[in-house]
């Protein structure tokens, strides 16, 4: 056993967290701000935040992660980061010439208080930021919130930096498409695509994080929204933020900045879920459900209805991000499943309360949770499928349950960053996933008389 | 990429700092020298351990990272709780490959487990001791540990928790458990080697020393900064046990707490990992007369050589002829599978960016296989471990050094054992070297290039301009060298492979990089369309429509 000192019996703990669930804002931030073109992100602290980020983005994605840092020592820590952050501008728009400097906090320079709008205004006075190049800013201290609460602040910072209402609206509509893979950026884009939306999607990870290999590196991938599209975002008719924690804040900045309507909705994860999402679409854009999307969705619900008998009953623990989760939750319960566990690391109230309307009343949910809990709650009711970042993999393996990775990180597998869980196509790769599982563990457990060719 | 033509060093030098602004690129070129070996191993002075550059794109990590991740992390049996907001606690979480192999299915092991307060916004404004020792004392109920290491992250020292009298004040609580404190801050120093400084500090006031009860069996060694990464310590375990050595511990890979309290009983301090752990040594022979010398388990030849001195120490006949036996037993099919390897990568070139020794070892096992090492550095060293440890006497310390404790070490008055008589001393004579490391540099060929703390531009014009057949350093580099198209290896994690240390860790090695360095897949990256992207000719039939 793996983890053999975690024991059945389920205590209170008010101060430690065992095997934590969540990790902190800058990671979220950094994930976030490499979603804009020619964007590096900054780290305004000691240089092990951004190493340890940098790393757990790289292991997760398997690309190139560019960030800088302030590098702060112990002199800077006491006198302030100012002099570390202006030379880093100099340093980094002399050296990288990125076109935007995304500067996250750290829980370093939270603490001291270093005041980013005020240092950044300082460097664009002494001429440090040249002309047409930008740095915008983001406050994420690693105190509060965790990496989704990072990723929400840095978007909002995209929002509070770029967007302009020129006064002559557009026909396009803003997409914010949550926390969520460039395998998933990229089918949200697709989806409005096909049904002839114009649309600005940002931030957009895709072909920034899951770039092809052309034997040559390029430090500024071509993928990430640019920068016009950014500016134009304010002049848009209406904002669809996809998942209220990780997106609503930034369409909620856009509508007080620029007067541009939001819509907020559950992350597209699932049948119900994405369905609601292509209403919208349909009804913003004023157009019609595509052919095309309308197979897509038939062909889920055809897997569903074709092998509902293997979903039926099963039982599910998850564990991951609040927006994440509450869409995956509906979505298992829409095809059969009973989802027992609901765990996520990151705080919030109306978590519970969305939980239990996705999954009905009879489930353990818990925010603010660690892993530890997760697998207790698993020993005291076993399940027949755990859906979770690659760190239940030694409760899996302890528990002899088989295991969907999802979420953030997944440092063991691939396929997240190309294929996608949001829409009906990427309903249909969970389908597939969960089928295989669960299929999987009926051919190896059944009787050499009980083994079916056919299923 | 095509192979460029021959480039001089002195280009190089000045084209890795070509683009930089004129004060950065002043400090950088100090940190670059170009490789030359005088008589008495006389190399030129290399810039090292000094402040990295804002903004520059750094391989480094922090203090915390190298105290918690590094040196404590792979211990076992010792409880560690992250002090300090949640991500410093989830990264150092079961990302570095320390394995460990408990005796039964039952023993203590705390790897998979990692505990934090996961300060909130409340302690970073009234204090974060309370929430500590909660922590403390849950963290007792749920793992009843031996000994409780807590770990400080940045916001912890800005608020002046002070973890020390938390450790005492909760050990007077429950006297069976040993517990202290690491203050590790994330900005102490200028890279992790700060935080290897204070875990040695803390290890050896705390720990070492306080279990008398010697480990059974004859010429009892501890391997000192080996953190079994990818099983390295047990290949080391395998060959000591098969000559008759005696492993007393492991500092720290697959380690346990009453190894490490029972240390000071051993004859002998070997120390793999120069920077992170030389401390420990040094401070282990002062106060109990424990002999040091430096070994290299990292290739088939240097593995012979550092067995043969642990046997040299020894003088004992018995154990001289069981390591000869050992080695040409071993050898025989490290033999068969280098002649093969070289067969295909002798010629080729090596680059090497890691760690505080990694990166003059692995220059060893690359030469087995008839590679040369043509560029290394390292990211956190001192200039002791380029130039060896006789230029320490002038190295200037700075303030960033300052600010890390130098333990005043007295001979322990019971316990200081002179582990060598006089004739032993005559036996071995001034040859032997013992508290010595000869650093990188002499070992490296004239004209090469010497480059401390490499950043990431760095790194891409020395790819651009030297294309070497394999790069090696870190996570956070790998996937830029391979969109080059040039294999990457990790000589930290070591890409999910090894053991690499020992005869059989040296077997593993050249297979991995003649697969590496051969395969095939380096040449799909080109379609076969890119050379004439031009359409050339239509069918008919298209051109009816």
């Amino acid at each position: 056993m793996l983890l053999r000192h975690t024991p059945k019996e389920i205590k209170e703990r008010s101060a430690l967290t065992v095997n934590p669930a969540k990790t902190c804002q800058p990671v979220g931030a950094m994930y976030a701000a490499l979603g804009v073109h020619k964007c590096l992100p900054h780290s305004h602290g000691s240089q092990g935040c951004c190493a340890y980020h940098r790393s757990a983005l790289t292991r997760h994605y398997k690309e190139p992660v560019m960030a800088g840092t302030s590098s702060f020592t112990e002199g800077a820590s006491v006198f302030g980061g100012q002099a570390n952050l202006l030379e880093a501008i100099n340093n980094i728009f002399t050296i990288y010439n990125p076109d935007v400097i995304a500067v996250h906090t750290t829980c370093l320079s939270e603490t001291i208080g270093d005041d980013l709008t005020q240092i950044t205004n300082k460097a664009k006075e002494e001429g440090k930021v040249p002309d047409g190049k930008y740095v915008i800013k983001a406050n994420t201290p690693s105190y509060v919130g965790s990496h989704v609460t990072g990723f929400a602040n840095m978007v909002k910072g995209i929002v509070d930096a770029f967007p302009v209402n020129t006064g002559h609206k557009t026909n396009t509509i803003n997409i914010i498409p949550g926390y969520v893979e460039p395998s998933d950026m990229s089918e949200i884009k697709r989806i409005a695509s096909e049904m002839g939306i114009k649309t600005i999607v940002f931030p957009d990870t895709s072909n920034v994080l899951n770039g092809p290999q052309t034997g040559k590196y390029d430090m500024y991938p071509s993928g990430g929204t640019k920068i016009p599209d950014l500016i134009k975002a304010g002049d848009s008719k209406a904002t669809i933020a996809l998942g209220p924690i990780a997106s609503g804040p930034a369409a909620k900045a856009l509508d007080t900045k620029c007067k541009v309507p939001c819509e907020i909705l559950k992350l597209p994860i699932g049948i119900k879920a994405t369905d609601e999402f292509v209403d919208r679409l349909r009804i913003l854009g004023g157009v019609s459900v595509s052919e095309e999307i309308k197979t897509e969705r038939g062909q889920a619900v055809d897997v569903i209805t074709d092998m509902q008998q293997y979903f039926a009953g099963k039982k599910a623990a998850l564990i991951g991000d609040p927006d994440q989760m509450v869409s995956l939750a509906g979505f298992l319960t829409d095809i059969g499943m009973k989802v027992r566990h609901v765990v996520t690391g990151t705080s919030g109230k109306k978590f519970e309360k969305r939980i239990r309307e996705a999954a009905g009343e009879d489930v353990n949910v818990k925010e603010g949770g660690d892993y530890f809990y997760f697998h207790q709650l698993i020993k005291n009711e076993k399940v027949d499928l755990i859906l979770g970042n690659s760190y239940s993999k030694y409760i899996s393996r302890d528990e002899d349950i088989p295991l969907i990775r999802f979420g953030f990180p997944i440092y063991d597998r691939v396929g997240h960053q190309y294929n996608p869980c949001v829409g009906y196509r990427g309903a249909m790769r969970l389908l597939e996933n969960i089928l295989n599982a669960l299929l999987d563990r009926q051919d190896r457990d059944a009787l050499e008389e009980k083994f079916e060719l056919v299923m | 990429m095509e192979k460029k033509p021959e480039l001089k060093p002195e280009e190089a030098a000045m084209e890795l700092v070509a683009c930089f602004p004129a004060k950065v690129a002043r400090k950088r070129s100090k940190q670059i020298v170009i490789n030359e070996v005088g008589p008495e191993e006389q190399v030129p002075e290399v810039m090292a351990n000094v402040r990295t550059i804002p903004g520059i794109i750094t391989m480094r990590g922090c203090s915390y990272a190298g105290c918690k991740g590094v040196v404590l992390g792979p211990t076992r049996d010792i409880l560690q709780i992250t002090h300090g907001p949640i991500g410093c606690g989830f990264y150092s979480w079961a990302t570095r490959r320390n394995q460990t192999r408990p005796a039964t299915g039952e023993d203590t092991n705390f790897m998979p487990y990692a505990l934090s307060t996961d300060m909130q916004e409340e302690q970073i404004i009234f204090g974060g001791e309370k929430k500590l020792k909660k922590a403390i004392e849950e963290a007792i109920a749920l793992f009843n540990p031996k000994a409780i290491g807590i770990f400080s992250t940045c916001p912890v020292g800005l608020i002046g928790d002070d973890v020390h009298s938390v450790a005492r004040e909760m050990e007077a609580k429950y006297p069976g458990i040993n517990i202290f404190g690491f203050s590790c801050e994330g900005y102490k120093g200028v890279s992790q080697s700060a935080g290897h400084h204070v875990a040695n500090n803390k290890v050896f006031t705390d720990v070492v020393g306080l279990i008398d009860e010697p480990k059974e069996g004859k010429y009892k060694v501890n391997l000192l900064g080996e953190y079994n990464i990818g099983g390295d310590a047990f290949e080391i375990e395998r060959i000591f046990e098969k000559a008759g050595l005696t492993l007393h511990s492991s500092f720290s890979g697959n380690s346990v707490y009453e190894e490490f309290a029972s240390a000071h009983t051993a004859d002998l301090n070997v120390v793999m990992c120069h920077r992170s752990i030389n401390y420990l040594a040094e401070m282990m022979e002062k106060k109990y007369g424990i002999p040091w010398f430096k070994v290299n388990f990292i290739g088939a030849e240097a593995s012979a050589k550092s067995l043969r001195k642990i046997a040299e120490y020894y003088g004992d006949k018995e154990l001289m002829d069981k390591v000869e036996e050992v080695i040409a037993e071993e050898m025989k099919e490290v033999a068969r599978v280098r002649d093969d390897v070289a067969s295909r990568c002798a010629g080729k070139t090596a680059m090497m960016f890691v760690g505080g020794s990694r990166a003059h070892h692995y220059q060893d096992i690359f030469k087995e296989i008839g590679m040369k090492t043509i560029a290394a550095g390292y990211e956190f060293a001192h200039r002791d471990d380029y130039e060896g440890r006789k230029v320490i006497p002038s190295i200037k310390v700075d303030a960033d050094s300052r600010n890390i404790e130098e333990l005043k070490v007295t001979a322990d008055p019971e316990k200081y054992r002179d582990r060598l008589t006089e004739a032993d001393r005559k036996r071995l004579g001034d040859e032997f070297k013992f508290k010595n490391y000869e650093g990188m540099m002499p070992d490296m060929d004239p004209k090469t290039l010497v480059i401390d703390d490499l950043n990431h531009h760095e790194m891409e014009v020395l790819i651009e301009k030297f294309h070497p057949d394999i790069f090696c350093a870190g996570v956070k580099e790998k996937y830029v060298v391979q969109k080059y198209g040039i294999p990457m290896k990790q000589l930290h994690s070591y890409d999910y492979g090894g053991p690499y240390a020992g005869f059989q860790g040296a077997i593993n090695f050249y297979r991995d990089i003649d697969k590496m360095i051969n395969t095939k897949v380096w040449s799909l990256v080109k379609a076969p369309w890119d050379d004439s992207p031009e359409l050339t000719a239509t069918y008919a039939c298209d051109q009816a429509v």
